[in-house]
């Protein structure tokens, strides 16, 4: 008897600490909500009273954000459209901090206030048009396949049942593919460089994700090659939290300005060599 | 609050990862429980070379992250013509992570029977084998359980260590499921409960077996 209440007791508080847990969960999720709609009326003035504009992009994916091991420093098409942008809507492109996001994190760090604006190849959706609002397309990308040179895959139409299709957490790709090669098995990991690590270990037969990736990947070990062509359209959009109207405008008025004065395409050509 | 519309819709998911992670740490408990015995005999039988292995398994897998010895089996491995499936490579990792532990724990509990009993033993007659079957052995279990449903209990929590190499077990689904919705909180909460369902009743039953073995006193 005695015994039996103990582990009453035991149940019940664990039940307990789960749901305390919870409430917390809950009351932070209220109050990340308020900030974020006391934020939203002054998203752009916020950003100019701080003096400068917090990225969040990507630091594992080559020509688009990749550390350079020898300066520490982010480089890439992302991380350099953004240095342009800031310096269009601040006048000094110094003003800049990158922090370092994956596709998992990047939507919850913009809702926190970790980070102002997501430049992090990330492809404009529906489903993320609802967590977070998007700029104009920045870059076209598409999705396509990455084999080892010599493969019998040569298309989408090649994925069976057998085929193990290796993709990354969180990105769209992953749920295309399901779409596209519902027979497939999709294996996904945490980052391109683990995915593409897999890859070179054998532990699946092709990768996908945006060509735009792919290609830098590609360019690392000439053992592998795109098939196929794109499938689908990705175009990237830079994010911001939900209701930063005049953020976006600013944002989207920069693009539209490097777009017209040649600097766009000169960054666009210093990163993307097809 | 929780946003149990999330653990409806993905309700297969969820019980695809529940049975992945019980089954990998019931394979995982199975075996690191059998190996850990034997590198335990290894370290304490009383022939050198015997002792060095031991000694030379336990520093190596206990000193290194777990995280290592999966991703070494996992790309490793392959480069050696040897390759393992994620779920496999995480068995045998967890296997070989936890067995070090393991006999670390059986070591000590076998070496806190004070060397009077040995020693009355044998010179009684009994062989070292006898020695260790009938009086060692029946006393460093009592002392040995605790630790080792410690360590059982650490086995099934970092079996979520698997997301890593997609072995589909309950904190991939997670991952993939919070990637989806981006309710990434209350998805972990979800993952949470799942993990109690499993180690609860194994903490009770590790409480139960060490009551019922006092008793016997």
């Amino acid at each position: 008897m005695f015994k039996n209440r103990k582990f009453l007791m035991f149940m019940l508080l664990s039940v307990l600490s789960v749901l305390v847990l919870a409430a917390c969960g809950g009351g932070d999720k209220e109050s990340k909500d308020k900030d974020s709609g006391a934020k939203s009326k002054s998203s752009l003035e916020t950003i100019k009273a701080n003096d400068k504009i917090v990225w969040g992009v990507k630091n594992d994916t080559k020509l688009f954000g990749l550390k350079n091991p020898s300066t520490g420093e982010i480089e890439g098409f992302d991380v350099d459209i953004a240095k342009e942008l800031t310096k269009i809507i601040l006048g000094d492109e110094t003003k800049v901090e990158f922090k370092e996001v994956t596709s998992k994190t990047r939507i919850p760090m913009l809702n926190n206030g970790d980070i102002d604006s997501i430049i992090a190849t990330m492809t404009i959706s529906k489903e993320r048009r609802k967590e977070v609002d998007f700029t104009d397309v920045y870059f076209e990308a598409g999705q396509s396949l990455l084999v080892k040179k010599g493969s019998k895959i040569k298309s989408i139409d090649d994925l069976d049942s057998k085929t193990k299709v290796i993709a990354v957490k969180g990105s769209t790709s992953a749920i295309n593919i399901r779409e596209k090669a519902p027979d497939a098995q999709v294996l996904e990991f945490e980052n391109y460089a683990e995915a593409f690590t897999a890859l070179k270990a054998g532990q699946g037969d092709v990768l996908t994700t945006d060509d735009s990736i792919l290609y830098g990947m590609a360019s690392q070990d000439n053992n592998f090659e795109l098939v196929g062509g794109k499938f689908t359209e990705e175009p990237y959009g830079i994010a911001m939290k939900k209701g930063s109207d005049d953020f976006v405008k600013a944002v989207n008025d920069a693009l539209a300005e490097l777009k017209s004065n040649g600097k766009y395409n000169e960054i666009h050509d210093k990163w993307i060599k097809k | 609050m929780l946003d149990f519309t999330i653990l409806t819709d993905n309700m297969g998911m969820f019980l695809e990862g529940f049975k992945n992670t019980l089954i990998v740490s019931l394979l995982a408990l199975i075996g690191s429980f059998i190996l850990g015995t034997l590198i335990a005999v290894f370290r304490i039988a009383p022939i050198k070379p015997l002792n060095w292995i031991g000694t030379i398994y336990v520093e190596f897998f206990r000193n290194i992250p777990l995280l290592i010895i999966l991703f070494f089996i996992f790309i490793g491995l392959p480069v050696l013509g040897i390759r393992f499936s994620g779920f496999q490579a995480g068995t045998i990792a967890l296997t070989v992570y936890t067995a070090a532990f393991i006999a670390e724990a059986i070591r000590a509990g076998v070496l806190s029977v004070h060397k009077g009993q040995t020693e009355a033993a044998r010179s009684s007659g009994l062989t070292y084998i006898q020695t260790m079957r009938y009086i060692i052995l029946p006393q460093a279990i009592k002392i040995v359980i605790p630790p080792l449903g410690n360590q059982f209990l650490n086995l099934v929590k970092n079996s979520s260590i698997l997301t890593i190499v997609a072995a589909g077990e309950l904190m991939y689904q997670g991952d993939l499921i919070s990637s989806r919705t981006f309710v990434t909180f209350d998805v972990y909460i979800f993952i949470a409960l799942f993990y109690l369902i499993i180690t609860l009743p194994l903490s009770y039953g590790i409480n139960r077996l060490e009551k019922s073995l006092a008793k016997s006193n």
